[in-house]
């Protein structure tokens, strides 16, 4: 069949400028967004783009990514016949058959069988969203079912059917050379050859052709306006993605005048706008995430569309310096964030973990309650008593600072000493205030002691750390508290520090780096491994009456700092055993529901997250649930209170490990 | 038409000890608060301002280190800061106090009419209760004590109607202004300041009226103007409770007994 370039020049033309416009027309909508460099560490970001955009490895990090995994790279080589289709169309003496024969042949044969894969993927990908769509595809805004969706597969389909079509008929009248390296057209030849029907085969060449070049022009034009826009977005977006982990959030700088927080969609950063770009719909996020998933009206994915939304209706105005017509935060729609959603939010990163396109959903969700902190005040009324402690008492009860040395009244120990204690045990307010964990607190000074680890505090001069002002959005108070600390911390000469809550090891490790101040802070569980693996720590006894033992990751812990094997290490030390594991654990985890500053919160709406995850435990008939962290403790405790599971009981792991300690 | 709101710097008294030998607070390292039933008597007095528009005025006796508090209340966001300190207003009891906030309302009067003045229902540090009823009676304004609601208020017709709150029961009162009212913390949920306003407080005026500027006469402010003195501040003795029945062993008789015993004591009604 040869093409009428008079007819198709013109149209590819016309479809080429309709595309460069649109993805202008959206493009130029990014650069709405305020200043970020992403441009830095170029040989990491290459790396990453190739490991997830062109290696998927968040997305067969699901099983039914593979299928996506097949159409990606199918595409990518089909990418060549649909450029050659594209050229031949205008210039039919142009084509890959100049090439040496040998490659063009073997480019042939991949074509053939490549085409037959991708079908078979978006059949599979068409009976899934008909047949078993999984819940998380759907929002209240986008559906599995959607016109879209089938759209997009049936454009890809027809393209592979027109393909099959166009050389089966070549085949069959004889006028294909190669046709010995392509099985599966071959196959569709014999079949048109055998058919009584009475078309010619000229005719359904030329139908073919023309069904092939209307779907590829359509699907240009579509492009950039669809979901499938990020087809060109989420390579570019692995590229940019953040190279530390997200959940440390920017400084702001204070200076009058100035605006903090987001409330409109141009003062986020251009690349929080492209995120919302590169939105694949795929529902992972909210697959992931505890708030979705307890009823709460947060969905990760809806505040990525909710951004893209509000961008694609009041960009363009925005561009004519019209002013905004739909609010970013605001009542329920599609384009804006309630309030509640904003607060829903227990920053745990399970949706930036799932993301397959590296998408920074949290970041966006604190710059808005920035905002709503800082601009308005507005936030949930317990908020207010935990705002007014911190700032007059430093630690979220409003507990008076002298009690700070309180838990250690039946120990003796020693103030840390610039230039002779080696390690600053950084207590925490809840290791300092909180009666459970203040057993946790006075098992750890145990260990150290029993290793013989030099270590000091700081007793009524410790502050709280900031971390939930920080991921509250109080960034103006978290920012005093941080300098005063970086300002002790620095006076001290302290540059080793040990801490038994994952909340103090995230923020003094990564937030406190942005105010200069780099320190080695190490977690108990990490610190214990160490010195049972180096020896220094040798336990007296096999903690054996802990029953079935099971180890729940805390968020800021696993997911946030990357430590999921040293605490189950020393479970196996001190029991001899593995721990359990629960469905979701490791960089899987679910939250315990304390995060994010929702810990000094009630939850209204839905179920309760702790619940969620301490029935998740029982599955497991766990007799003991170790945990890591004095939040996840508190919310383990309290949900087992709930669940009348008063046979479980919830261990730190260094209470597991003092158990060891004790003489047989 | 303006507003005056009293407050006062207290030290946190969740940190106070009391000294066994000179029977005196030890305020060394206890840091200071605003008085918490201040907070919402200035809440109170800024929401008059969200709704009317008009000025609203802090006032403060105190040491200089009372700054602190006034620039809260600027941050918070009232027009006009004004720290009442001078070495010969210390030493005041509540007489001594109420004279000079008294004075300082008038003087403010002078430049605009006074509408209402808000009052905490006490301090946390002396508890007397006793300043807010004393400024309005040097001031000749009706005094709506306890209030725990402004049911309404018209600065035109000059009249508002309150709910004070008294034990077991509410009572509603109305009253011409000018009228000053001493708060309970029910009122109102205060605000929290916004970043912009924290900035703007950072460097907006605290004005410091000495008694040069006030001229009272020295007998009747300060340590001269007190005819009250403490003689002696102490922590009393508690009662150490017991420990009645045993609760593992027989939980239904010793709540038997605990339920008698708080019977016994009043402490509990049937
Ligand atoms: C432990 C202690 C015991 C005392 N006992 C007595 C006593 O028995 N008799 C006595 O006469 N004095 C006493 N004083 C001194 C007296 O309390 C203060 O000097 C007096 O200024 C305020 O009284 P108050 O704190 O009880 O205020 P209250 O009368 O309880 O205060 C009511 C309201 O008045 C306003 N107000 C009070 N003081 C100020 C201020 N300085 N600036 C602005 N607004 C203010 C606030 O709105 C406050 O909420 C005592 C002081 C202390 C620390
Ligand atoms: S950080 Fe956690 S709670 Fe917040 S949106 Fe993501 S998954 Fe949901
Ligand atoms: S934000 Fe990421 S994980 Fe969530 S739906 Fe979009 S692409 Fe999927």
């Amino acid at each position: 069949m040869t093409p009428t370039p008079a007819i198709f020049t013109p149209m590819l033309i016309a479809a080429g400028i309709f595309f460069v416009w649109s993805c202008y027309r959206r493009f130029s909508l990014v650069t709405l967004g305020q200043p970020d460099d992403r441009f830095d560490r170029l040989g990491r970001r290459i790396g990453d783009m190739f490991l997830y955009a062109f290696g998927q490895k968040r997305v067969v990090a699901k099983p039914f990514g593979i299928n996506h995994f097949i159409i990606f790279w199918s595409f990518m080589v089909l990418l060549l016949a649909n450029g050659e289709f594209l050229v031949k169309g205008v210039i039919p003496a142009l084509s890959l058959a100049l090439l040496p024969a040998p490659l063009y042949h073997g480019l042939l044969l991949a074509f053939d069988l490549v085409s037959l894969l991708t079908l078979a993927a978006i059949l599979l990908a068409f009976a899934r969203r008909i047949f078993f769509p999984p819940a998380y595809m759907s929002t209240a805004y986008v559906k599995a079912r959607s016109v879209e969706g089938f759209l997009i597969l049936a454009f890809i389909a027809l393209l592979m059917i027109a393909y099959f079509g166009l050389h089966g008929a070549e085949i069959a009248l004889g006028s294909e050379p190669a046709a010995a390296f392509m099985p599966v057209s071959s196959a569709i030849a014999r079949l048109l050859q055998s058919s009584p029907s009475a078309v010619s085969l000229q005719s359904v060449a030329w139908f073919c052709w023309w069904l092939h070049a209307l779907v590829l022009l359509a699907f240009i034009c579509f492009l950039p306006h669809s979901k499938h826009m990020h087809i060109l977005t989420a390579i570019p977006n692995c590229f940019f993605a953040s190279l530390e982990k997200p959940n440390t959030q920017p400084r702001e700088e204070f200076v009058k005048g100035g605006e903090f927080g987001v409330d409109k969609v141009d003062s986020f950063t251009w690349k929080d706008l492209f995120d919302s770009f590169s939105c694949t719909e795929c529902g992972r996020c909210q697959n992931a995430c505890p708030a979705t998933a307890t009823g709460k009206p947060l969905n990760p994915r809806q505040v990525i569309h909710a951004i893209k939304t509000n961008l694609l209706t009041n960009g363009p105005l925005l561009q004519r310096d019209g002013a905004h017509v739909i609010p970013l935060i605001g009542e329920e729609g599609e384009g804006s964030n309630t309030e509640e959603t904003i607060w829903s939010c227990t920053t745990c990163g399970a949706c930036m973990e799932a993301c397959p396109v590296l998408i920074e959903h949290m970041p966006k969700i604190i710059k808005m309650r920035r905002h709503l902190v800082e601009m308005k005040s507005t936030f949930p009324d317990e908020l207010l008593n935990l705002f007014e402690n911190m700032e007059q008492r430093s630690n979220p009860w409003g507990i008076a600072p002298s009690e700070r040395t309180k838990w250690c009244a039946t120990m003796e120990i020693k103030p840390f000493e610039k230039g002779v204690t080696e390690y600053l045990f950084y207590i925490g307010c809840a290791g300092t205030f909180d009666s459970r964990s203040k057993q946790v607190t006075v098992a750890l000074a145990t260990i150290l002691n029993a290793a013989g680890v030099s270590w000091g505090i700081l007793g009524k001069e410790e502050k709280c750390c900031g971390d939930s002002l920080r991921r509250l959005g109080n960034e103006f108070v978290f920012d005093r508290m941080a300098k005063e600390n970086v300002e002790l911390f620095r006076q001290k000469g302290i540059t080793k520090v040990i801490v038994q809550c994952p909340h103090c090891f995230s923020t003094l490790k990564n937030d406190y780096r942005q105010y200069g101040l780099e320190l080695e802070v190490i977690h108990h569980g990490e610190l214990i491994d160490q010195l049972l693996a180096s020896g220094r720590l040798k336990l007296n006894q096999q903690v054996k009456d802990l029953g079935r033992v099971l180890f729940h990751d805390s968020c800021y812990l696993g997911r946030h700092n990357d430590v999921y094997d040293a605490p189950r290490d020393v479970l196996r030390s001190a029991t001899g055993q593995a721990p359990l594991e629960m469905e979701r654990s490791r960089n899987n985890s679910f939250c315990c529901g304390a995060g994010g500053g929702r810990m000094w919160m009630e939850e209204f709406s839905g179920e309760r997250i702790n619940l969620n995850r301490v029935d998740e435990a029982l599955r497991q008939n766990a007799d003991t649930i170790c945990t890591a962290c004095p939040y996840c403790m508190t919310m383990f405790e309290d949900g087992l209170k709930d669940r009348q599971a008063g046979q479980t009981r919830v261990r730190d792991i260094a209470e597991v490990v003092a158990e060891g300690l004790r003489p047989v | 038409m303006q507003i005056v709101a009293c407050i006062k710097q207290v030290p946190d008294t969740t940190q106070v000890q009391i000294d066994p030998v000179t029977n005196t607070l030890v305020r060394e390292g206890i840091p200071f608060i605003v008085n918490p039933y201040d907070t919402h008597a200035l809440e109170e007095a800024l929401r008059l301002k969200d709704r009317f528009g008009c000025r609203v005025a802090a006032i403060s006796m105190g040491p200089p280190n009372a700054e602190a508090t006034l620039r809260k209340a600027l941050a918070l966001g009232v027009d006009d800061a004004i720290l009442l300190s001078d070495r010969v207003f210390g030493g005041a009891d509540t007489l001594a106090t109420s004279n000079v906030l008294a004075a300082a309302i008038r003087k403010l009067h002078e430049q605009e009419e006074v509408g209402v003045v808000l009052c905490g229902k006490q301090t946390i540090d002396g508890d007397t209760a006793q300043v807010g009823p004393g400024i309005a009676t040097r001031l000749g304004y009706t005094q709506l004590t306890l209030v725990d609601r402004i049911e309404h208020i018209d600065l035109e017709k000059r009249a508002i109607r309150v709910r004070r709150k008294l034990e077991g029961r509410h009572e509603i009162v109305e009253a011409p202004l000018p009228v000053l009212l001493t708060v309970v913390r029910e009122l109102n949920r205060p605000r929290y300041p916004t970043v912009p306003r924290r900035l703007e407080s950072a460097d907006a005026e605290v004005k410091t009226w000495s008694n040069q500027v006030m001229q009272l006469p020295e007998p009747t402010i300060g340590l001269k103007g007190s005819p009250t003195w403490v003689s002696r501040i102490f922590s009393p003795e508690r009662d150490k409770g017991e420990i009645i029945g045993d609760g593992v062993q027989d939980p239904e008789g010793t709540a038997n007994l605990l339920i008698d015993k708080l019977l016994s004591k009043d402490l509990l009604a049937l």
